[in-house]
């Protein structure tokens, strides 16, 4: 008979490729949409993180998409951000979409800035979310971004164009928005489902 | 009543050192005429190189050259004591600068609060070393017996019982009489307050003038001292003049922070807050440069305070070298702590809301944070104020998510109408009147907006919002 091969001499080798341990799933941040919390391997956004929202183009539901976790966080009294929107938020839309306004803070900022002050405001531990449209965010500025989230314990949310989805980025979770489908790039946690989430089997976001 | 003595033993040496970020390099303070500059003060460093206090400059220079100097300014020790008194304002509301270069305290009243008297004495301890100044603490009965045993005593706390036979060693001259008085007790022999009193009463009061046997009386706690209470002024004001020019604002953070410290030390002692400073860079040919600080709320943590004027001086532009910096405050509000829940959903070391917002507010301007409210006007400018507001709104059609500072034309046919008109007349009142109709539009990429047609006019679509 061989000798017996201690298994953990095996490991140390690096013979054996040893699949990475399985994030258990904690739906603590649930997205609001069933067909996409089912799609998530972690059944919501990865908390504690950055996720990126890749849209081809504004006004197709890229809002709509993040509403309802605006909403309930809003409504535990938890702060979300919006650092630097491209345009004004209306607000019967917001509060039609069920997000209390009194939690809600835009910071004025441009370029470096706003990353800064995104990064502090993710940092700081205080918000419930932070929300993003970095201009031409590298990728050292999303990691950043990344680290802070998960130092801060905060939802981290960067809205980029669609271009983008060629670029490697260091968030767990990448989503691709069209006006039809959303699709998941990336997920952190689990293989990236293959098929494509019709924007049609979303919750509408209220409001019409 | 029970008096606590400060003593602060070298007050001047203290204020100079502790603005000066090399406190063990060998300084001496000067005094006295032009011609004739003397020593008035020397610190440890200044001591090993051989220098007394009361040398003449040329003495002193003569056996060493390697050693700063400032001047002894009698102003600044009373600016000093100013301080100290708000900072002693903070654990007794009786704080008197009765005796030069010395703090009263009536601690007896406070001990319910920060003692017992072993504890409250290691706090302030702590705080005046952390403040850089030497001190000697000594409680005693009355203010008088405090004081003199401060001469002679650190960390003594004698009680009425032992108040007799703490003086009694005491020798006369460390008694707090006039001069004449104490050479005249030498001369007779009296060499210690026990002698003193064991001499007649009568006999004294025949020889000596009357302020002898008052201030015995004092001592012993028989004749109450009138002494006039410090009162905490409504304007905090404080100026660290630099040994050097200084250029650049890495070398003005450190007086930043004794500045700031200052403050926060101030702001605990009158249990107020600030809302409003002034930071004033002087230079040496133009007006000082102003950095103004302005504060959503009233706080009082030094290192917040420290952080936010750092923030706002690194944007300031220096146009010329700059000699001192003064740190001045008129507003000074109540200060109310945050309330703080008992228990925190967030357990680490997160940054409240109100510092995490002027930390931004520092950096980004004073607009930089905003709420957002809705108003109760169907005109969609005006639906919208960067304050947050609560009020009940009148039903509307659907809205969109984004709204455009400025509506676009969109192109002829490259949109598609979904639904509308949605007329929208309104404002004639403020002359902001609006007659629109409004559309709801997709675009071939299949993004869903918002347009509107000014009434009676034929020219293109504007579009004033995203369905996003």
């Amino acid at each position: 008979m061989s000798s017996v091969v201690a298994l953990d001499r095996l490991l140390d080798t690096r013979r054996v490729w040893r699949g990475q341990a399985v994030v258990p799933p904690s739906a603590s941040q649930p997205t609001g949409h069933a067909a996409l919390d089912a799609a998530l391997p972690g059944g919501g956004w990865p908390d504690a993180a950055l996720s990126e929202i890749l849209s081809a183009a504004i006004g197709i539901g890229e809002l709509r998409l993040l509403w309802p976790t605006l909403a309930r966080l809003t409504a535990s009294a938890e702060r979300v951000v919006l650092v630097d929107p491209p345009h004004i938020p209306y607000p019967h839309a917001w509060l039609a979409a069920g997000v209390d306004l009194r939690h809600l803070s835009i910071v004025r900022a441009t370029g470096r800035d706003a990353l800064w002050a995104a990064e502090q405001c993710l940092r700081s531990g205080c918000c419930g979310a932070v929300l993003c449209w970095p201009k031409q965010a590298d990728d050292r500025a999303l990691r950043r971004l990344q680290v802070a989230a998960e130092t801060g314990q905060t939802l981290a949310f960067a809205y980029r164009p669609l271009q983008e989805a060629a670029n490697p980025s260091p968030a767990a979770l990448r989503l691709a928005v069209d006006a039809r489908e959303v699709r998941v790039l990336k997920c952190r946690g689990g293989l990236a489902p293959a098929r494509p989430i019709a924007t049609a089997a979303l919750a509408s976001g209220g409001g019409h | 009543m029970r008096w606590a003595c400060i003593l602060f033993p070298q007050l001047a040496m203290d204020g100079v050192l502790r603005q000066r970020s090399d406190a063990d390099a060998p300084l001496v303070l000067l005094a006295g005429t032009a011609q004739r500059r003397r020593l008035q003060a020397v610190n440890p460093a200044a001591r090993a190189l051989g220098l007394k206090p009361g040398q003449s400059l040329t003495a002193a220079q003569a056996l060493s050259q390697h050693f700063a100097t400032a001047e002894y300014d009698p102003a600044a020790i009373e600016r000093w004591q100013q301080l100290l008194a708000a900072w002693g304002y903070r654990f007794s509301a009786q704080v008197s600068l009765h005796y030069p270069r010395c703090l009263l305290l009536e601690v007896q009243s406070s001990l319910g609060l920060f003692g017992p008297w072993p504890r409250f004495e290691a706090r302030l301890r702590e705080e005046l070393t952390a403040l850089g100044f030497q001190h000697r603490i000594t409680v005693a009965p009355n203010p008088a017996a405090a004081r003199v045993l401060a001469n002679a005593h650190d960390g003594l706390a004698v009680g009425d019982e032992t108040l007799h036979q703490a003086l009694a060693p005491l020798p006369v001259e460390r008694l707090g009489f006039s001069r004449e008085a104490s050479s005249a007790f030498a001369r007779m022999g009296v060499r210690n307050l026990a002698q003193l009193l064991a001499l007649p009463r009568d006999g004294l009061a025949k020889r000596f003038p009357a302020e002898v046997l008052s201030q015995l009386d004092t001592l012993l706690g028989q004749r109450p001292l009138a002494l006039a209470f410090y009162r905490p002024p409504d304007r905090f004001e404080a100026r660290i003049e630099l040994n050097f020019e200084v250029e650049s604002h890495q070398a003005l953070l450190f007086p930043l922070r004794r500045l700031t410290a200052d403050l926060a030390t101030y702001l605990a002692g009158r249990d107020s807050g600030v809302q409003r400073f002034v930071l004033y860079l002087e230079h040496r040919n133009r007006p000082a440069s102003q950095v103004p600080v302005g504060l959503l709320s009233a706080e009082r943590e030094a290192a917040m305070l420290f952080e936010l004027t750092r923030g706002r001086l690194e944007q300031q532009q220096l146009p010329e070298p700059v000699l001192a910096v003064r740190l001045v405050a008129r507003d000074l509000p109540p200060f109310v702590p945050e309330h703080q829940r008992l228990f925190e959903e967030r357990p680490q070391q997160s940054l409240p809301w109100e510092q995490l917002r002027e930390r931004l507010r520092a950096r980004l301007g004073d607009d930089a944070v905003q709420g957002l409210g809705a108003r109760a006007d169907h005109r969609p400018e005006q639906a919208w104020s960067s304050q947050s507001a609560d009020v009940a709104l009148p039903p509307c059609g659907p809205r969109p998510g984004w709204l455009l500072a400025e509506p676009q034309p969109l192109r002829e046919g490259s949109v598609q109408v979904q639904a509308g008109p949605e007329r929208i007349e309104s404002g004639w009142w403020d002359g902001g009147d609006v007659r629109r109709d409004y559309y709801r539009v997709e675009t071939r990429a299949g993004q869903r907006g918002w347009a509107f047609r000014t009434v009676g006019n034929d020219g293109p679509l504007l579009l004033h919002g995203w369905f996003a």
